[in-house]
């Protein structure tokens, strides 16, 4: 059995608490009048968001300025509706500020909350592949899996008390649960079938049951199998996970249309389920090999050798691949076609967000490639961690700008609160999940694979 | 130095990785194994050095990769700039995305043909070449172990047959 050392609850405890303190910053200094929120732009003008402006946009089109036009346009009407565009611009430009302004604490907090439950979501479905393919290299790492999937549940909650918070008007990060704005667009409204705060809701409720139902049914098998005679447990793990791999990827692609494509109502993308699932796979698969290199560092899963964390480097790498191939997929389609309500998506983040934006590829992709490409580095605990911790910190980038633009426009600014968010959440993944590892031996020694397993070399 | 070879046949794979493993031990050089579909882990057994094919693709991806930017650049940008989709023509960099597609395939393309040919040249194949199996059992289903012979005829013949060799027999090699 393990148990949950002192020196890492601590580790977690003080991520927590600095991350608190962070988003409390946060909080407290979000304007609270449009007065305010002048000011503070007027005062921080230039280094805040300086270097993302004149850093000129790859595909500067040819009728950029119309594009421009369309753009603000689009953007104002989403808060406002159209009505009072044309006079008092200067009025409704400061109330949009202000609005993006008091978003920025909350998308912070957001994107964080989302991000570490995505990670322990994505490692439920590493683990529910490798269930329903009955993978003969992978039982060791079950426990390791189980413990990051026990996040799942309180992770699941958070983010759904922010949705909830959210739909009760604390902030306006989904702009279609304002009715007032619905009213004025008629976008919207057509889509209030779909996007009405019950529905949205209780989708959102459906969801983290279905996942929490296959991850406690999963995990109350796995228990029991490791006392067992037969392989009954086993198999019921075996047809339970075949059948939550698919509703998993239904309701995920759902998810990702209702938690992130939705902050941006009047855009869409077709491969957007994708996307998602791919960012959150990796992670999911970094979490593992980082959470297994640290309890090998610290001379536990000694079952575990080099060929395991071969496999997951194999994995880190190509899902990092198909990750970049769904980005560009999804970015090449739009920046040709050049449709003024898609290629809007693109042109605030490549002029609002061009580091972050480009910065998470060289991130996501040209930095795993390069050091996960040659077959004896994937072997090596020091260059898996490294790049994990790359690819972590990329795909929370990732995540940031799925939220951020749509939140806060060109206000985004790493600050405490996005550092403290990501602290917040990342201790109190750490204290789950570590907390769960303690509940079980690590070894799950009824699996019939478990000779395979351990035997596995390449 | 006498040219004279064992043959020794084989009719599993496993039994065929764990005689390896026996001979090798026992200080006998293997020439050569054949065998009739790639057997997992018989190169180590062999040890034989590590395959360098793999740095040899990068390079020839990254070739391919420039050879890619480079046609692109003259096609669409230098020799007849056309106007798609009210693309700016006169601009690599801003045409990129476009042919981020072609620069991949390329990548590809050069790195698997590269390295078949690269394959071929160093395994001495090419068409109509007279095949080189001592045995045409090998394109069947049985392994064949190739061992050079120094006067100790008896003990080697011992040592195979108790590896689980099926059959054992002196060749005579042509030079």
């Amino acid at each position: 059995m393990y148990t949950f050392p002192n020196k890492l609850r601590n580790l977690a405890i003080a991520f927590m608490v600095i991350g608190f303190l962070g988003l409390a910053y946060g909080f407290i200094t979000a304007p609270s009048t449009i007065e305010e929120a002048k000011a503070m732009v007027a005062s921080s003008h230039g280094d805040g968001h300086g270097e993302s402006h004149d850093a000129a946009p790859a595909d500067s089109h040819g009728e950029e300025t119309s594009h421009a036009i369309s753009e603000s346009h689009e953007t104002s009407s989403e808060e406002h509706g159209t009505t009072s565009h044309e006079e008092g611009h200067d009025t409704s430009h400061d109330e949009h500020l202000f609005h993006q302004l008091s978003n920025k604490p909350w998308a912070a907090l957001y994107v964080a909350a989302f991000f570490f439950f995505m990670i322990s979501l994505g490692v439920l479905a590493f683990y529910g592949i490798q269930r329903a393919a009955q993978a003969g290299w992978s039982p060791v790492l079950y426990r390791v899996m189980e413990g990051i999937t026990g996040y799942l549940l309180p992770g699941g909650i958070i983010v759904i008390v922010i949705l909830a918070l959210s739909g009760m008007h604390f902030n306006h990060l989904f702009i279609w649960m304002d009715p007032e704005i619905v009213a004025h667009d008629k976008l919207i409204a057509g889509k209030t079938g779909f996007l009405n705060l019950p529905f949205f809701l209780s989708r959102a409720v459906f969801f983290l049951t279905g996942w929490s139902l296959y991850r406690y049914f999963s995990r109350k098998f796995s228990l029991a199998q490791d006392e067992a005679n037969d392989i009954s447990n086993h198999k019921k793990n075996f047809r339970i996970s075949a059948a939550f791999l698919v509703f998993y990827i239904v309701t995920e692609s759902i998810m990702s249309w209702d938690w992130i494509m939705s902050i941006d109502p009047h855009w869409f993308s077709t491969l957007f389920g994708w996307y998602v699932f791919a960012s959150m796979f990796v992670s999911g698969i970094t979490a593992i090999a980082l959470v297994t290199i640290y309890l090998k560092s610290k001379g536990y899963l000694e079952f575990v050798n080099d060929s395991h964390i071969h496999d997951l480097g194999k994995f880190m790498f190509g899902i990092s691949v198909f990750w970049t191939y769904l980005w560009f997929s999804q970015f090449m389609l739009i920046w040709y076609s050049n449709i003024p309500e898609e290629v809007t998506y693109f042109m605030t983040r490549i002029e609002d967000y061009n580091l972050p934006f480009f910065g998470m590829v060289v991130m996501n992709f040209i930095f795993p490639l390069l050091i996960l490409m040659n077959s004896d580095y994937k072997r090596i605990n020091y260059f898996i961690v490294m790049a994990g911790i790359v690819i972590i910190l990329g795909h929370y980038m990732d995540v940031f700008n799925m939220i951020m633009p749509s939140a806060v426009g060109d206000q985004w600014f790493i600050g405490a609160a996005e550092i403290g968010g990501f602290l917040f959440f990342l201790g109190l993944f750490i204290f789950v999940v570590f907390k769960e590892l303690t509940k079980a031996p690590l070894l799950a020694k009824g699996d019939p694979y478990m000779g395979e397993s351990e035997r596995f070399h390449y | 130095m006498s040219n004279k070879v064992v043959h020794a046949l084989y009719d599993d794979d496993d039994v065929l990785l764990s005689a390896v493993k026996t001979i090798r031990s026992e200080k006998h050089h293997i020439e050569e194994v054949y065998t009739p579909f790639p057997v997992h882990g018989l190169d180590k057994a062999l040890g034989l050095e590590d395959t360098r094919i793999a740095i040899m693709a990068f390079i020839y991806g990254c070739i391919g990769l420039c050879v890619a930017v480079a046609m692109m650049n003259f096609i669409m940008i230098d020799d007849w700039p056309q106007n798609i989709g009210g693309k700016p023509s006169f601009s690599y960099l801003e045409n990129m995305p476009a042919f981020v597609p072609i620069m991949f395939e390329l990548t590809v393309f050069f790195a698997a043909h590269l390295m078949v040919i690269t394959f071929y040249m160093r395994s001495k194949l090419w068409p109509f070449k007279k095949a080189e199996n001592p045995n045409p059992l090998t394109t069947d289903d049985k392994f064949l172990v190739e061992i050079e012979l120094h006067d100790n005829e008896k003990a080697l013949k011992a040592l195979l047959k108790k590896s689980g060799a099926i059959d054992v027999s002196i060749i005579e090699k042509p030079e």
